[in-house]
């Protein structure tokens, strides 16, 4: 009897992309449903327009491209992008801005550079920071919960009354502050933190790269606020606000564009979380994520060429 | 301005310098376009051998894709080298066969001799009137002893593939 | 009990093991013995076509430290020395002697020792190499030259750590003969001057454990248990565990003081110097949802495997995949007329849905999954990008030698990229490249001497017809001067 070849291994394997996919998606969950009750519908309807324009888009590219478009569609790999791209932009911003944000993200940071696991630059990041450069202006105008306002957010805030001349102290006592940070948006921080915890503890993602960027936020944090404390914000102030845990937990753990081995990782995140504090603090954009999380993007293969393994030796 | 002056003629005389004391003797890069030819000596590109074809690639007086024997490996290798494009192979210069040694059948040979000069690696034994030989692990498969032989008693048989030389590919199944 | 290691990555993997009593094989009608061994050396027969051999007869003679002596596993006529396809990746043919069985499986006078201590190791050595005794624990690595060592062996290891899914020949074989098993490690103990052995079984293996405990006794062996997590039986990665020492890649366990060996080589060395017997049967787990009945047979070494499958009940469902070895490092074959070499420790017939079930494969989504699991801490991931791109030089700089090739990075991977193969692929790829590379120096070498010999000969020619035309001219200058006078 004749049968057919292949090699080995011949046992089969439980895991995909869309499972992982999956569960990023379950962790955002908790962060979704506080921006939610923060923000009213107006995340919703982000929400939608960036999926929808989202996978759109994907299919569009994958058609031309003449890839199998149900396959690659079903493997979430692009409403990720499309969802953390919606959770970044303020909820307030014209339908365009979610639009040609997603359009850039998934056809040009994505695809033009050969689609899932071929992009050097995180999609959502890239896409964000087109907005932010292009339209800064709708960028900055964020929404304050439970009103129909919008004003700057506490970064932002922070770092133009730093540069007026007063002290931290000071700063913090603007109705804009809560405990330790922006008023309703320290909620924020731990739905991302609570997600980012699940993710850990479901083996989707490793503790190498979140504890990196934490500790290389709040290392150099720690250190000026010792220095300095008038001056420069403590470091539960960074770890709080603005996207520092989605950061740790969401973006910069995307694996296709961080380093490759544990301890390159463990560089990368370094890099990111110093990037972070250093442009926040003496850069020119309140909220250094994306920057950050690019620049880094740009690092990855130079730290995985000097983290690669060696032979081992023995004594 | 003086400053500048003074510091870019000093740049110039360093560069005369080491253009005259530490000039590379002969032309590094037709050893390195010999290197990645495979020796078979056969003079299918039109040149005697495999250094007076990586001579003429390094003068510009040929193509990189003149060698049948190497393949498109060795033309992707050259245009990889000299940074080219690569290019299929030029099928007036002939066309990739398997590989094949030559052999010579016993009872046809006439002990004349005539092959065995055009060999370029001395693969073929043999004196005048005795039995000739190939010796199958020298032989290239350049094919040169085949016209020169008289009697046409010269044949090329392709190596059979055996286990011992087989290689997973990426092929899917 | 000592404190075990931990290697990194591993897969803890589903056993699908088969506990069924050993039976014996009937006699096949041909038994096939392929000429090719290791390290692409060939044995060389001795025997012609038309030649009565009794079991256990040497039908091919080694003639490298790579291979062994082949022996006939029945009594028979040889009926040709032909290719058939043989249990090789490739699939392809090869030269092959084939025995056809008179069914009277007679065989030659054995010559038992009982007392191996009276024996010199370098006498056991050569018995063991005049067994035509292997690693039957899948490499067929002769032991004699691994017990050849210069090397001072403080730890004897018998690896009974059998941890691929579906293989059970090595936990059948201890439980029936586990007293002989002792004895061959103490032989192979005594070979060595080792001053301590183990005996490792995986920790799901009670049973066995069990039947070792009683048949090690008073015997100053140690028995441990190792996780059961794949691939512990690895010898790189057993060594770890049970000594906490990572050797060196491509190094040797005899290079650090260790050898191991299989249990199933273990015995065929008590069978050999106690017994007096050749390699001529091995134990051989049949089985996967293709077969109807699967069996731990012990078979003739050269039995063609639908012998043993017939033997099974026949196949059952649709088999996809017919492998021999287990179902993470086994490889597939094409027909089920080739026969079983020393090597074979397992025939699987898989049906498609024990298989992956022809997964699409997806990109790589970088997520380090495979760096992760895999055992020898190299990084897949890197090793795939490097081989798809055929940056070879690359791959090596990332250890792809190191290698082992045991499938977890395989398994792991969530967008189903077949990395085993690519592996294998850039492999080959740069053996390849290595040969043409060798191949054309040669000829260049051989050019150039050409070359050289000819300008040379040249050189000479033209030498001596100079000193020709000089002597002529001083001759006729000679005989003009003699005319002169005149």
């Amino acid at each position: 009897m004749q049968f057919p070849t292949s090699s080995s291994p011949f046992s089969p394997s439980s895991n995909t992309v869309n499972r992982v996919m999956l569960q990023v998606l379950l962790a955002l969950l908790p962060a979704i449903g506080i921006m939610f009750w923060l923000f009213g519908d107006a995340l919703l309807i982000q929400l939608l327009l960036a999926c929808s324009t989202a996978l759109l888009a994907e299919s569009y590219m994958l058609w031309l491209r003449k890839k199998p478009i149900k396959m690659h569609l079903l493997d979430l790999s692009a409403l990720v992008s499309a969802v953390l791209l919606a959770l970044a932009i303020p909820t307030i911003t014209p339908w365009w801005i979610s639009i040609s944000g997603t359009l850039f993200a998934i056809i040009i940071a994505k695809h033009l550079y050969g689609g899932l696991g071929y992009n050097p630059f995180n999609p959502a990041m890239a896409g964000y920071v087109f907005l932010l450069i292009s339209f800064p202006q709708q960028m900055t105008a964020w929404a304050v919960p439970f009103d129909v306002i919008s004003s700057a957010t506490v970064l932002d805030y922070t770092k133009t009354q730093l540069g007026l001349g007063f002290s931290v102290h000071e700063i913090s006592t603007s109705p804009l502050f809560g405990y330790l940070a922006g008023k309703d948006w320290e909620y924020i921080s731990l739905a991302y933190l609570l997600g980012g915890l699940w993710l850990l503890q479901r083996k989707i993602i490793s503790w190498h790269i979140p504890a990196a960027v934490l500790l290389g936020l709040t290392i150099p944090a720690l250190t000026a606020y010792l220095i300095d404390s008038t001056q420069f914000t403590s470091p539960l102030f960074h770890l709080l606000s603005g996207a520092t845990f989605c950061c740790a937990f969401f973006i910069a753990t995307d694996p296709v564009t961080a380093a490759t081995s544990n301890k390159g990782r463990l560089i990368f995140g370094v890099l990111i979380g110093s990037l972070i504090y250093i442009i926040r603090t003496w850069g020119g954009y309140p909220d250094a994520i994306a920057f950050a999380v690019l620049l880094a993007n740009l690092g990855a293969p130079s730290i995985d060429y000097y983290t690669r393994p060696k032979q081992v030796k023995l004594s | 301005m003086l400053l500048l002056c003074l510091i870019f003629i000093l740049l110039g005389l360093i560069l005369g310098y080491a253009a005259q004391h530490l000039k590379v003797q002969g032309d590094p890069i037709v050893e390195q376009i010999n290197a990645l030819l495979p020796q078979t000596q056969c003079g299918q590109c039109k040149y005697p051998g495999c250094k007076p074809y990586a001579l003429a690639i390094a003068q510009g007086e040929a193509d990189i894709n003149q060698c049948p024997p190497g393949g498109e490996q060795t033309i992707s290798a050259l245009a990889n080298l000299l940074g080219t494009e690569t290019k299929p192979l030029n099928a007036e210069f002939g066309t990739v066969k398997a590989p094949a040694v030559a052999f010579i059948i016993e009872q046809d040979c006439i002990g004349c001799v005539k092959c065995i000069p055009p060999c370029p690696v001395d693969a073929i034994l043999g004196a005048s009137k005795q039995m000739h030989t190939v010796i199958a692990s020298e032989c290239t498969g350049c094919e040169l002893c085949i016209a020169p032989c008289p009697v046409d008693c010269i044949i090329m048989i392709p190596i059979a593939n055996k286990p011992s030389q087989w290689q997973w590919s990426t092929a899917h199944d | 009990m000592t404190k075990l290691a931990h290697f990194h990555g591993g897969l803890e993997l589903a056993a699908h093991t088969l506990s069924a009593p050993i039976i014996d094989s009937s006699l096949p009608e041909e038994l096939i013995y392929p000429l090719l061994q290791r390290a692409n050396s060939y044995a060389t027969p001795t025997v012609k076509i038309g030649d009565y051999v009794l079991k256990g007869q040497i039908i091919a003679s080694a003639n490298s430290p790579f291979t062994t002596p082949v022996h006939a596993a029945s009594s028979g006529i040889v009926k040709s020395i032909e290719p058939r396809i043989i249990a090789h990746p490739s699939n392809l043919a090869d030269d092959c002697i084939v025995i056809e069985t008179d069914g009277l499986d007679e065989a030659l006078a054995s010559s038992p020792c009982f007392d191996y201590q009276q024996e010199t190791p370098e006498n056991l050595r050569t018995k063991i190499h005049q067994a035509g005794i292997v690693g039957l624990g899948g490499a067929a690595f002769p032991t004699a030259t691994k017990l050849t060592t210069k090397q001072d062996i403080h730890t004897l290891i018998i690896n009974g750590a059998e941890c691929e899914p579906y293989i059970s020949c090595d936990a059948s074989l201890i439980l029936q003969k586990a007293t002989e098993i002792v004895q061959g490690a103490l032989i192979l103990q005594y070979i060595l001057q080792a001053k301590h052995c183990i005996i490792a079984v995986e920790e799901n293996m009670p049973q066995a454990t069990q039947a070792l405990k009683q048949a090690i006794n008073a015997h100053s062996i140690q028995l441990t248990p190792v996780p059961a997590i794949y691939p512990t039986g690895g010898e790189r990665q057993l060594i770890q565990v049970l000594s906490g020492t990572k050797l060196p890649t491509k190094s040797r366990p005899a290079e650090y003081g260790f050898i191991c060996q299989n249990v199933g080589t273990t015995y065929a060395v008590y069978q050999a110097i106690i017994q007096g017997l050749a390699l001529t049967e091995r134990i051989i787990t049949v089985t996967g949802k293709g077969i109807k009945q699967p069996q731990n047979i012990r078979t003739r070494i050269g039995t063609p495997i639908k012998h043993l499958i017939t033997q099974s009940g026949g196949y059952s469902k649709d088999v996809q995949r017919l492998i021999m070895g287990g179902s993470m490092m086994g490889i597939a074959l094409n027909s089920d007329e080739i026969a079983v070499t020393k090597a074979s420790n397992c025939i699987l017939a898989m049906t498609s849905d024990e298989l992956e079930n022809k997964p699409v494969e997806m990109p790589c989504i970088r997520c380090g999954d495979c760096a992760t699991v895999c055992p020898e801490e190299l990084l897949p991931q890197q090793l795939y990008w490097y081989g798809r791109s055929e940056q070879l030089e690359q791959c090596q700089d990332y250890q792809l030698f190191s290698c082992i090739e045991c499938g977890c990075c395989d398994v792991a991977c969530p967008s189903h990229i077949p990395l085993v193969q690519q592996f294998r692929a850039a492999k080959g790829a740069i053996i390849i490249k290595e040969k043409q590379v060798e191949q054309a120096n040669l000829a260049k070498a051989r050019f150039q001497n050409q070359q050289q010999r000819r300008a040379r000969e040249e050189q000479e020619q033209l030498a001596k017809a100079e000193k020709r035309k000089a002597t002529i001219e001083k001759m006729k200058a000679a005989s003009l001067a003699k005319k002169k006078p005149l």
